[in-house]
Order: C-alpha cells, then structure tokens, then sequence
C-alpha cells in the first residue's frame, strides 16, 4: 500500500514537474505581436524586417493589420490589457501617442549606431522621428495622373492640379486636411518655406480654402490608400493625390501608365512605437533595434519606394526586388525628385489638427 | 401553500439561472461600456489632477487680466515638474482642444523652463519664452481645460462653447459642423427607412402569397447578399456606380446620356442612400415577410366579397394588419441608418458623409473621447426621443417580428 502511494505522488510529480517545464517553455519562447498597414506595405515589412529578424534572434513574430489610428492603443494601454507589443505609426499619430502616454520612450542613444560608426542621433533626418519612434520610412504625398488621359500635352507641376482649363476632368483627394491645404497653398504660389508660417494666419487658411473652391465641384474623395491607385485605373479620375509607394507598386507591378509629378511632393515620415506596459518589452526593444538599423531601413526599398530616415542607409538602397530596377530615382528623397519638397511639419499639426480638421468638415459640407 | 411557495422560489431560481449567462453578457459587453463613455462625455478629470497648484491659483484669478506673477510661478514650477514625469503632454493636447497652439506653448515652455530656471521674473521668462502666456485666453483655457465635470463636449456636439465670461455662445461659422451633420444623418436616415418600406413592402408581400417553391427561391435571393461581406457589397456598388462605372457606361452605350452627362451616382448623399439601402433592405424585409405570412389570405377574399374594391380591400383590411410589421423593420432600419459607418465612409465622398464620420475621427485620430462620446450621447437620447414618440404614434406594443 504505502509502495502505491509512493508511486501516484511519484506519478502526479512528475505530471507537476512536466506542467512547469511547458509553462517555463511557453514564456521563454514568447511571440512578439506587431502590428502594420497591411496590404503591399506590410508584405514589405514582412519580408525586410520581420524575416531576417526571426531568422537573428529566434523570435517568434505575429503581425497583425490596422488602418492607422490610436483608439486601440489607447484601450490596451488604459484597461492595462497590452496585447499589441510594436506598432507601426506616422509620426503625427506617434508624436500624439507619445504626448498621451501611450508609448515606450526611444532613446537614439539606444539605437545602432551606423556602419562608420556615426552615432544614431547625428544620422537621423531632422524631425523624422518622435521620441517614441524606432527608425523609419519618408513617404510622399504626391499628384499622379494616368497618361492615356494626356497623350499630348501631360501635366507636370504641382499647379497644373488645380488648372482645370488645360486639364479638364476630375481629381481625386483625400478627404482630409493634411497635404490638400498645404498643396493648395503651394500651387497659389506660396514658397516652400513659408507655407507653415502662411497657415498659421487666418489669411492664410482663407487662401488655402479658396484655393480648394476652385476645384471643390470636380473632387472625388478618397480614404484609403489603396483608392487612387484603382481609381486612375479604372478613369474615374484623371489626376488624384496618392501615397507614392502605391503608385509605384501600380506602375512596375501591374504596368499601369501612372506618372507621379513629383513637383511640390509632400514628405512625411512613419516608425514603429513600442506600446506602454506591454509585457515583452523586451523583444519589442530587440526588435526596434533591428528594424533601426541602416541596413534594415534600406532593406525595404527592395519591395517598395519609401526612403529610409536615416543618412546612412539611403546610400544602401538598390534594386527592386522582383523586377530588378534601380529603387533610387523612385524614391521619395532622390535629388531630381526634390526639387520642390515640403516636409510635413507634424508640430504645426500638433497643434491644429483637431481645428483644421473641424474646418475641413464644414468647407466639405458646404 | 409552503410547498407551492417553495416550488415557486426553485422554479425562478432556475429561470434567473438560465437567463443569467445572457445577462452577464449584455452587462459586460453593452452595458458597462455604453456607460464608461456616456460617463466620458462629462467627466474629465485628467487635467484637474495634473494641475492642482495651477488650478488652485487660477481659481482666485479674476479672468479680466493677467495673472500675477505667484500664479505664473506656481503654473511654471507645475508645468516643468509634470514634463519630467512625462505627463504634461496629455495635458498640453487637451488644453489644446480649447485653444489651438497651446500644445507646443506648454511644452516648449517647459523645456525652456528646465533647461533655465527664471532668475528674476517667471512672468516676463514666461512671456518671452512664449507670446501667448501674454494672452488672458491661454490662461482661460488651462482654467477651462481643468474642470472636472464639465458641459463643454455636449455644448461643442451642438456648436455651442463658453465665452470668456462662461455664457453660452454659438461657435464661429467656420467651425460650426456638428448640428448639421446630425440634421443630415436624421434626413439621410429617414429617407433611407422610407425607400426601404417601398421597396420591401411589394417584395415581402410576394414573398409572404406566393408557392412555397418560389417563395423559398425569393427569399434565398433576398437573403444571399445578407450573407455576403459587407465591404464586398459596398466596393460592388462603386464598381457599379462610379463615373466610368457598368450603369454610366450603359446608359452613355444605350445612347441616353451623352458622353458629357454621366449621372454621379456615387462619392455624395445617393451614393450613400443606395448603398445603405441595399445594405438595410432585408432587415426590412423579414419582419414584414414573418407579419404578411400570418394575414389569412380569406381576410382579403372576404373584403372583396362584401364589395371592397381591391385598393380599399388593401388599404382599409391587409395594411392595418401588416402595421406591426411596418413598425418593427422602420424602427429596425431606422436606427441601424442613424450610426452607420462604414459604407458612408467608402461612398458617401463629400456630402454624403453621416455625424459617424466625425465620431469616428474623435475615436481614432483626435483621441478627444469626450466629444466622441457626447456625439454617440446626443444619438442616443434622439433615438430615444424618437422611440417615445413612435410609441406614443404606433405603440411599441403593437410591434412585432413574427405574426
């Protein structure tokens, strides 16, 4: 008898001991949850930070899609329920995370240094980061327009977006204040270096908002970044303001005859943020220093046309991946493409978004 | 009596037992947060714990001029001590919500604060660090930003703010959008509920009489797109109606329209009602269906066999009978229109946007929940409204979902 009982303790111990090693398992290897865009976007990120990532460290990594915006994040972070460890964010919706409390601070000095052994802080962009964000990506607000619409005399400066005599026809427009008042001002001829300084009168924004006037009847709004794109292709509109990642993913990948006027381009920057108390801080921070790295920030244009943030990797862009062309000319930073470029002043934004955006509603209902 | 007493007690026990599950549910998942944020809508106490001393010192101040130099230095101290703990910045955004710029005055203010702490003046430091600690409204808007409960979201809902003095005053027309967003959202609403009832009333009616073969054939067709993804559904109706769309494209074919005058159907307010239509159709169509099935149809044979002609037969015997069923699918369509999203958001372009959109951009882009959730309050208390009055019009009562 006493044999037996030895035994089912003996048994149910080992049972115990069993349990224990899989839960030690089970939170060693722990799963890193990052959340991106999506669509041709987020298979990029796959593919030039997330792979080789996995491959370095043996970290499990899940991605997720969003469409942008805070809400969630604010959710987790307030019930205390963090489940999203690495999200992707522009650097307006990071600069307001950051503000709110909702983000792990990052700190340059944490981050590697470049292959010459230039420290991070003296080869990021100026403003191209929050004080949340890892390392990032400069897209552009652009103006394309399909070439069988103007097989004789195409457009090519920003202006000409708004000149519906010699280019008669609809526009498409995000239906959003960021980049169209700034466009709006740029093509009434303000210079680059004054248009935040313009909108911060009310002049200023009057002019931007009568400038839209000229063309309010023919605008066709969109809201995500997959529209234009589809709508050029399909004649809906015979100019649109896009993301130029997605027109150049249109352009080589399904050979449609986009051109992107470059002309008066708007630039803005996105990074991934780390969400405030999530529980595997740890690789998260791992995971910021990888994708910060000059060569993983280069390792995207390989699939699709942003420019890394930092000085340092933009001399490593190379090819596109599947169609072997040469990546620097597409890209947002390229000297021939910066002729006239606005950089995106997220402070100014900052401080006006909610105002301009309530603006912009009115002006769009009326 | 003890006996059925007891049997009594066991047999509510297990009713309250089987109901229980639904509602823990409904009280977690519906309840509680609905509440949260109609709590939202008015309390708001994130600044008045951040601030204290400020707010305290501000309390005293008169409003008509600047504060004095102990409050300058009192808000000074507070504002560089909550930057260090990295709490000034959800502080600056909603101070900023009040007065435009006051985001980076705060914070660039605390910096230049840290970084130099006043020697002689905080006042004149303050002011010249940055000009709009010389404005009386800068300092309004921290005392504003800082009251715990607070009528501002419900008055901003309604267009409404609070002049410097605290009366009530109407927003600048530039900014006034809420009010006539709501107005469309009832309008939009309303109609879409009526083009339903138009459209449902024929289709339930031959789905309610006809053989069952074919009844069962109708209703599959009705009830296929209602298993069908709503984006689906929504991006089909732009292939369908857009400029260079197939009905566009057939009427300019067909030699109806000219080249020039293609109809814009989509990306405005018909965009938005024929899309929502589609997509609200068959929660009108099934209440009437489930009512009309149960209407003997000898109700209608007898009404002609006394001389009704077939319109009065309809009007005055098979109408008041289907009533109920009306009832249910307006009120179901109705309320369903008033806070959809997303398809006025893919088709509904400049004018066809509901008040959504806005609760929406105050969710996820602004984080200004309170206004999000005084917009879903004033919703709300329409609905109500509108519910009070149906019942008093129709009678809740005589609503129902099957015959």
């Amino acid at each position: 008898m006493p044999a037996r009982k030895f035994h089912s303790t003996w048994q149910s111990c080992r049972w115990l001991g069993l349990g224990l090693w899989l839960l030690g398992a089970s939170t060693a290897a722990q799963t890193l949850t990052l959340v991106s865009y999506g669509g041709s976007y987020g298979r990029s990120v796959e593919l030039a930070w997330v792979e080789p990532f996995m491959a370095e460290t043996g970290i499990e990594v899940r991605m997720e899609d969003y469409n942008g915006g805070l809400a969630q994040i604010r959710a987790q972070v307030e019930t205390g329920n963090v489940f999203w460890d690495v999200v992707d964010l522009t650097t307006p919706d990071a600069v307001r995370a950051c503000d709110e409390g909702l983000l792990e601070f990052v700190m340059l000095a944490d981050l590697p240094a470049a292959a010459d052994g230039t420290p991070a802080s003296e080869d990021f962009l100026p403003d191209s980061r929050s004080e949340c964000s890892g390392g990032g990506l400069v897209s552009a607000t652009i103006v394309a327009f399909n070439n069988q619409q103007f097989p004789d005399a195409p457009p090519s400066r920003l202006e000409d977006f708004f000149d519906l005599e010699r280019f008669p026809g609809r526009r498409g427009m995000r239906r959003v204040p960021i980049a169209n008042l700034e466009f709006a001002l740029l093509a009434d001829g303000v210079p680059i270096n004054e248009v935040y300084a313009t909108l911060d009168t009310e002049a200023g924004i009057a002019r931007a908002f009568a400038k839209l006037d000229t063309i309010k009847d023919e605008i066709v709004f969109w809201e995500a970044g997959a529209q234009p794109p589809q709508m050029l292709a399909d004649e809906e509109v015979v100019m649109t303001t896009a993301y130029n990642g997605r027109i150049f993913n249109a352009q080589v990948l399904e050979n449609q005859p986009f051109t992107i006027i470059w002309d008066g381009q708007l630039q803005e920057t996105s990074g991934p943020g780390i969400v405030l108390g999530t529980p595997r801080l740890e690789i998260a921070r791992r995971f910021i220093e990888f994708m910060s790295r000059p060569e993983s920030l280069a390792a995207i244009s390989k699939y699709i046309s942003y420019s890394p943030t930092r000085y340092s990797a933009n001399a490593m862009v190379d090819s596109h991946r599947e169609t072997g062309i040469a990546m620097g000319p597409h890209m947002p930073s390229a000297p021939a493409n910066m002729k006239r470029a606005l950089i995106s002043d997220w402070l100014w934004w900052a401080d006006n978004g909610d105002e301009m955006n309530e603006r912009f509603a009115v002006w769009l209902s009326r | 009596m003890a006996i059925t007493l007891k049997r009594w007690n066991r047999q509510a026990l297990g009713a309250a037992l089987l109901v229980a599950p639904l509602a823990i549910f409904v009280a977690v998942t519906f309840v509680a947060p609905l509440a949260t944020m109609l709590v939202r809508s008015v309390y708001q106490p994130a600044v008045a714990e951040a601030l204290p001393e400020t707010l305290a010192a501000l309390a005293e101040w008169d409003g008509g001029s600047l504060p004095d130099e102990e409050t300058f230095r009192i808000a000074g101290a507070e504002f560089v001590a909550l930057n260090e703990r990295r709490a000034l910045g959800s502080v600056a955004t909603r101070v900023n919500r009040l007065e435009s710029g006051m985001r980076s005055t705060l914070l660039g203010t605390a910096r230049s604060l840290a970084a130099e702490t006043p020697s002689a003046s905080w006042r004149e430091t303050m002011i010249a660090a940055d000009a709009d600690w010389g404005a009386i409204k800068s300092w309004l808007a921290i005392r504003r930003a800082g009251e715990v409960i607070t009528p501002r979201y419900y008055l901003n809902a309604l267009d409404l703010d609070r002049g410097g003095a605290g009366e009530i005053v109407v927003q600048p027309e530039d900014r006034r959008i809420y009010v006539s967003l709501l107005l469309r959202t009832l309008a939009i609403s309303i109609a879409i509920t009526g083009i339903c009832l138009l459209l449902a009333y024929p289709l339930a009616w031959l789905l309610a009489h006809a053989r069952p073969r074919r009844a069962g054939l109708l209703l599959l067709l009705v009830l296929v797109p209602f298993w069908t993804s709503l984006l689906v559904r929504t991006t089909s109706w732009i292939v369908l109606l857009q400029n260079q769309g197939v009905i566009n494209d057939l009427l300019v074919t067909l030699g109806i329209l000219a080249e020039q005058q293609r109809l814009a159907l989509i990306y405005n307010m018909t965009g938005t009602i024929i899309a929502m239509v589609h997509v609200l159709l068959p929660f009108m169509i099934l209440p009437l269906y489930s009512i009309m099935r149960a209407i003997p149809e000898r109700h209608m044979q007898a009404a002609a066999s006394l001389g009704a002609s077939h319109w009065q037969a309809l009007r005055r015997v098979y109408w008041p009978q289907s009533l109920p069923g009306v009832a249910a699918g307006s009120l179901l369509v109705f309320i369903l229109s008033i806070g959809y999203y997303i398809t006025p958001a893919l088709v509904g372009g400049r004018t066809g946007q509901l008040i959504s959109s806005m609760i929406a951009y105050h969710m996820e882009q602004s984080l200004n929940w309170g206004l999000a959730a005084a917009l879903g309050g004033i919703l709300l208390l329409l609905v109500g409204t509108l519910f009070f009055i149906y019942d008093r019009l129709v009678g809740v009562d005589r609503m129902r979902l099957s015959g």
